[in-house]
């Protein structure tokens, strides 16, 4: 059997009260630094001033557009067949193009199921689904409104987005119809 | 006005005043724990709640709290004791509020033949009334845990109280042992008492005769368990939140939360006004006595400018610095430090100046009494200040002991030394004699 000593206080810390004024006089220099000297304190002021977000930040969708407007997804369901939260509502209806076969009628994600996991973006052949908004303080007063639609999703513009985020997709396509920018 | 009628309404303003005064530094403490804390831990604290663009360095907050404990649901737990229950939170306020009526504010003064004393009730058994009203606050405890039917709070009344009922005995033989000393349980004999310097054996030292330099264990003594009583960290097992949420007030929202919170509060003004009278000479001012303010009023009145001003000056500094500090914020905050310290503090010294310039070098006959109170009166408001501070500072600089640890400092150590202390005190005071 093995005697294990007890590892605490010891000598003068045992007294207690010595180490209680020397955490005291610590706290008090805290104390007198912070009131004297408020900049010392790091602190954002977060209404009025935010922190920029780190590069890999998954935020807000949003649906990429090819160069005539239309939205790049196919209605494929990689990503609604990703998703583990089962968020993403699509019904598919047919292309005008011929060279497209599908086209998302509705596109819909419940922000209040997303949990934010990134497998829509990852699934995703044509980069047609990306989260890099750097929205990721979501909040509304109803239900309905947290329901993006693919207006939504779609109404966006290349400066608002910063965060980079950009996992890397099973399949690379480089020519042809659905070939990434 | 006939000289019993003056007493009479004097006893009657006085007993309103110290009513009064605890639950106007509630407010105060509140604030001081959230600057304080935030302070210590290098953030800025509540800066937000704001009256038309006020926001008097979170002092606001206090009045968004009221706004939000009234307007909560006030609910009563199914199967508890109604009467005891609600009876529960009003006896902590009542019994917080009491024991401040035997402190002296400051000396009496004579103003126009009538005499003025600063203290509400001077008992003869001061001391003890404290004591007693004091441990009568044990029974909100009590109550709020058992009438409110729920375990956590029965455990943590029970642990309350357990708690409050040991450190009063080592809080009672601390005091004893200053009993000893001044020979007087009448606080202000006691405090009379203290302006003198100390005499031991004969010889004058050059100590003013407060209590924490005659008794320095009982001070310590007193202090560790006025924390106990007061249920402030490290002691506040009442309502160690890992183990039982909140402890003996959990199952209370709305107004009755906001009277036990009041109270806590409270308590800690009291203990700090109890600790300053007993151990730190009270309304004395150090190295001058009543009868030495009384014989220089120009002195007085020069210490009562320059005291002025620097409180102004410093207190404006801060608030100049930390509004500064906090960008992207314009408007009437930029003129907050102005308005609130410079400014207030500015007036207070030029109606100073300007009412005894007007006297010229010789004062009228009320004027050195009224001024001696005056600084009395900062003399004791700066010790209590002091020791509100030290119970925020404390809180949050030390960790919560354990229940065991807590029981054992209070029965194997605390009371052996102040049983110690008693004994060294009469040893002592028999060589004296």
């Amino acid at each position: 059997m093995k005697v294990v000593e007890r590892t605490g206080a010891q000598g003068a810390e045992k007294f207690y009260l010595i180490a209680v004024v020397q955490g005291l006089f610590l706290t008090l220099g805290h104390v007198i630094k912070n009131l004297f000297n408020p900049k010392r304190m790091s602190v954002v002021f977060y209404p009025e001033q935010k922190k920029a977000l780190p590069p890999a930040t998954r935020g807000r969708h949003r649906l990429m557009k090819r160069e005539d407007g239309t939205p790049r997804c196919t209605a494929c369901m990689l990503c609604a067949t990703a998703c583990p939260a089962e968020c993403i509502h699509i019904k598919a209806e047919e292309s005008p193009d011929p060279n497209i076969e599908k086209r998302p009628e509705k596109f819909d994600i419940d922000m209040l199921r997303c949990v934010f996991c990134g497998f829509c973006v990852e699934a995703c052949p044509l980069d047609a689904i990306r989260m890099d908004i750097p929205d990721v303080t979501i909040a509304d007063y109803t239900r309905e409104s947290l329901v993006y639609s693919k207006e939504f999703l779609m109404n966006h513009d290349n400066k608002d987005v910063v965060t980079g985020y950009n996992p890397p997709r099973p399949v690379q396509l480089t020519h042809g119809p659905h070939a990434r920018p | 006005m006939d000289n019993q009628l003056f007493t009479l309404i004097n006893i009657a303003v006085m007993t309103v005043v110290m009513w009064i005064t605890p639950l106007q530094f509630v407010p105060f403490m509140i604030w001081l724990e959230r600057k304080g804390s935030a302070i210590i831990q290098d953030r800025i604290g509540p800066n937000r709640a704001e009256i038309l663009g006020v926001r008097l360095f979170g002092m606001i907050h206090n009045f968004a709290d009221v706004v939000k404990l009234l307007n909560k649901e006030n609910i009563t737990p199914s199967g508890s004791n109604k009467f005891y229950y609600w009876l529960a939170p009003f006896w902590s306020m009542t019994v917080s509020l009491l024991p401040l009526l035997i402190i002296p504010l400051a000396a009496p003064i004579m103003v126009g033949g009538h005499n003025i004393v600063f203290q509400a009730a001077n008992f003869d058994v001061g001391i003890l009334y404290v004591l007693s009203i004091t441990s009568m606050g044990v029974f909100a405890v009590i109550l709020a845990g058992w009438a409110s039917n729920s375990k956590f709070s029965l455990l943590g009344g029970l642990r309350s109280s357990a708690q409050m009922i040991s450190y009063e005995l080592s809080m009672g033989l601390a005091i004893v042992g200053l009993l000893m000393v001044y020979q007087t349980t009448q606080v202000s004999a006691i405090v009379e008492n203290q302006g003198a310097l100390v005499t031991a054996w004969g010889h004058a030292l050059p100590l003013p005769n407060w209590g924490i330099f005659l008794q320095p264990f009982g001070f310590i003594l007193f202090l560790v368990a006025s924390f106990a009583e007061t249920n402030r960290n490290p002691f506040d097992l009442a309502e160690g939140e890992s183990e039982l949420v909140a402890g003996y007030h959990i199952e209370y929202s709305s107004v009755k939360f906001a009277l036990f919170f009041m109270a806590e509060y409270s308590n800690m003004v009291v203990a700090a006004f109890v600790i300053s009278t007993l151990f730190l000479g009270g309304y004395q001012v150090p190295y001058a006595p009543t009868e030495v303010l009384m014989a220089h009023p120009h002195g007085v009145l020069i210490a009562l400018c320059v005291l002025v001003a620097l409180k102004g000056g410093v207190l404006g500094y801060i608030f100049q610095v930390h509004g500064e500090r906090q960008e992207g914020l314009k408007g009437v905050r930029k003129a907050e430090p102005f308005f609130f310290a410079y400014l207030g503090y500015g007036l207070a010294l030029a109606a100073i100046v300007v009412l005894f310039l007007s006297f010229g070098w010789t004062l009228p006959d009320w004027a050195p009494g009224v001024m001696a109170a005056v600084l009395q009166l900062g003399a004791l408001l700066a010790k209590v200040f002091f020791f509100c501070w030290l119970f925020v500072w404390v809180r949050w600089t030390l960790p919560r002991f354990r229940y065991d640890q807590l029981m054992r400092l209070g029965w194997k150590v605390m009371l052996p030394l102040a049983l110690v202390n008693l004994l060294v005190t009469g040893l002592v005071l028999l060589t004296q004699k």
